[in-house]
């Protein structure tokens, strides 16, 4: 019986061991944990986990005893250094060698360093691992001010959550608005107008200098010359894939590990998965790469799929979710390259979506609390149907009667 | 602890055990029964943990929540007994429960 190692053990790796395993696969499954303890779900992180409301038990993404009745081996706290192509194997940072059939990269990303003096003082924080999540919810509560710097879905989604505590609040965006590479400037003004209404500072075009502060951070400094005071800065400037073992190992890398429609790499012995695959998607001029659970969730039951028998390209819709203090932002489609929105419903009701074309052809659909245009968008945006302009614009034409 | 039995759409049955307090979603993906996805983690937005109550369960379960009912409009092959069972919280009172899953989640 083949053996299937995955590199990661997040949200990819996990299904794909789930998926494997309802598939009926009976060789051996090894996960490589960079981590100790059990696989976590990242979304609550900066989210109900950090507000109080998810407790650190909920988090896990399959119960310890999920492993042993499924048959699953995770490695835990044991990083992958390196693939041996030719011996079919990877080695660990502790010598262990797991030998393969297939080999999965689930590797991952990593937050963006921020290049300014400073940004190595105490006090600077990332928000993407249960460790960085855990250390910040400990010392929430003391906090009185904060400057995050990145105007993204990270950024602004503990923006929220520390508005909301009381905490005076100061984002910094470098793009001329928030969400720039996420949303459409209808969108995006209505998220700046409603983090603004909660009392936070937002600044755009605005860069950083440096960190400030003598054996901890101060304060920033701005592009402006400013400096904010701070007890804590968060960077929230995005994510870089894990790429390093890919390319010490000879696989074709760009931004993210290359992979073909199948999400195999140049070694069809090795595929990669999740935030760290760069896959083609029809529409797009060249591979793309997504950060969100339903593209490594999918990409995992796909994958899933092949080794099982039953090959097919990866053709799934994106979608995406942020919460924003009372705001659920869903997204369907990629909107990118869009020039013309469409806005249906009110946004002065705090409820309404934006569709988003270009030549007519609609890309993606941004809905804010009003989820049932969210599900019509994605069921027939996947199934290649759309709406003109005015159907979208028409609050009494049925999004649920388009397929 | 009570049980809960999931009969997935070709007639394979898959009994696990769920906490109180857990929702059946949770019971179904610790127990990686198939036919159950929960893509969204139980925040009601995904729709992928679409059921069938059985008719003697139906009372007991409680109604559907108005999101879970805009969500459930839009899932594939609802029926009158459709629910998402990441609404549904294990109880004593719901111990030896039967739902049943639909052909696909997607």
């Amino acid at each position: 019986m083949s053996s299937v190692v995955v590199i990661g053990a997040g949200h990819a790796a996990i299904q794909l061991a789930a998926s494997l395993r309802q598939g009926r696969f009976e060789g051996p499954i090894t996960l490589i944990a960079d981590a100790a303890g059990l696989p976590y779900q990242r979304p609550p992180l900066s989210k109900a986990y950090l507000a109080g409301h998810m407790d650190e038990p909920a988090l896990a993404l399959r119960p310890a005893s999920f492993y042993a009745a499924q048959s699953v081996g995770l490695v835990e706290n044991d990083p992958a250094v390196a693939i041996d192509r030719t011996g079919r194997s990877v080695i660990t940072a502790l010598g262990a060698r797991h030998g393969y059939d297939h080999l999965v990269l689930a590797t991952g990303a990593a937050n963006r360093a921020l290049p300014v003096p400073g940004a190595e003082l105490p006090g600077v924080v990332g928000l993407r691992s249960l460790a960085e999540a855990r250390a910040l919810k400990a010392i929430l509560g003391g906090l009185r001010r904060v400057v995050v710097i990145g105007a993204g879905f990270i950024g602004l989604e503990f923006a929220a959550v520390a508005a909301e505590r009381g905490i005076a609040v100061t984002v910094i965006e470098a793009a001329p608005r928030p969400l720039m590479r996420g949303v459409s400037v209808d969108m995006s003004a209505h998220l700046a107008g409603a983090h603004r209404g909660w009392g936070t500072r937002l600044l755009t075009e605005t860069g950083v200098r440096a960190i400030t502060g003598s054996g901890r951070a101060e304060g920033v400094e701005l592009s402006t010359g400013e400096i904010v005071p701070a007890d804590l800065v968060l960077v929230a400037i995005g994510v870089v894939p894990n790429v390093q073992i890919a390319e010490q190992a000879d696989l074709a890398v760009g931004n993210g590990i290359v992979v073909d429609a199948m999400l195999a790499t140049d070694d069809p012995m090795i595929s990669a998965i999740g935030d760290c695959a760069a896959f083609p998607m029809a529409g797009q001029p060249g591979p793309i790469r997504l950060e969100s659970v339903q593209n490594a969730s999918d990409q995992a039951r796909c994958l899933a799929d092949r080794l099982l028998g039953k090959p097919a390209a990866y053709a799934k819709l994106p979608w995406f979710w942020s919460d924003q203090g009372a705001l659920k932002l869903q997204i369907a489609g990629l909107s990118g390259g869009h020039d013309r929105t469409v806005l249906r419903g009110d946004p002065a009701s705090g409820a309404f979506s934006v569709f988003c074309y270009r030549d007519d052809r609609l890309l993606a659909v941004e809905s804010l609390n009003r989820a049932p245009d969210h599900m019509a968008a994605r069921r027939f945006l996947a199934a290649g149907a759309s709406v003109t302009p005015a159907q979208a614009a028409d609050p009494m034409f049925d999004l649920r009667t388009v397929n | 602890m009570p049980k809960v039995t999931f009969i997935e759409h070709n007639g394979t049955a898959h009994t696990v055990e769920a906490a109180n307090g857990d929702s059946l979603m949770r019971a179904a993906v610790d127990n990686n029964v198939p036919g159950i996805d929960g893509d969204c983690g139980g925040e009601c937005a995904c729709a992928t943990c679409h059921v069938y109550v059985e008719a003697a369960w139906w009372d007991k379960v409680g109604g559907r929540t108005e999101t879970e009912e805009t969500m459930l409009s839009f899932a594939a092959a609802t029926k009158d007994n459709s629910r998402l069972c990441c609404q549904i919280t294990m109880s004593d009172a719901l111990d030896g429960i039967v739902v049943h899953t639909p052909d696909g989640q997607h």
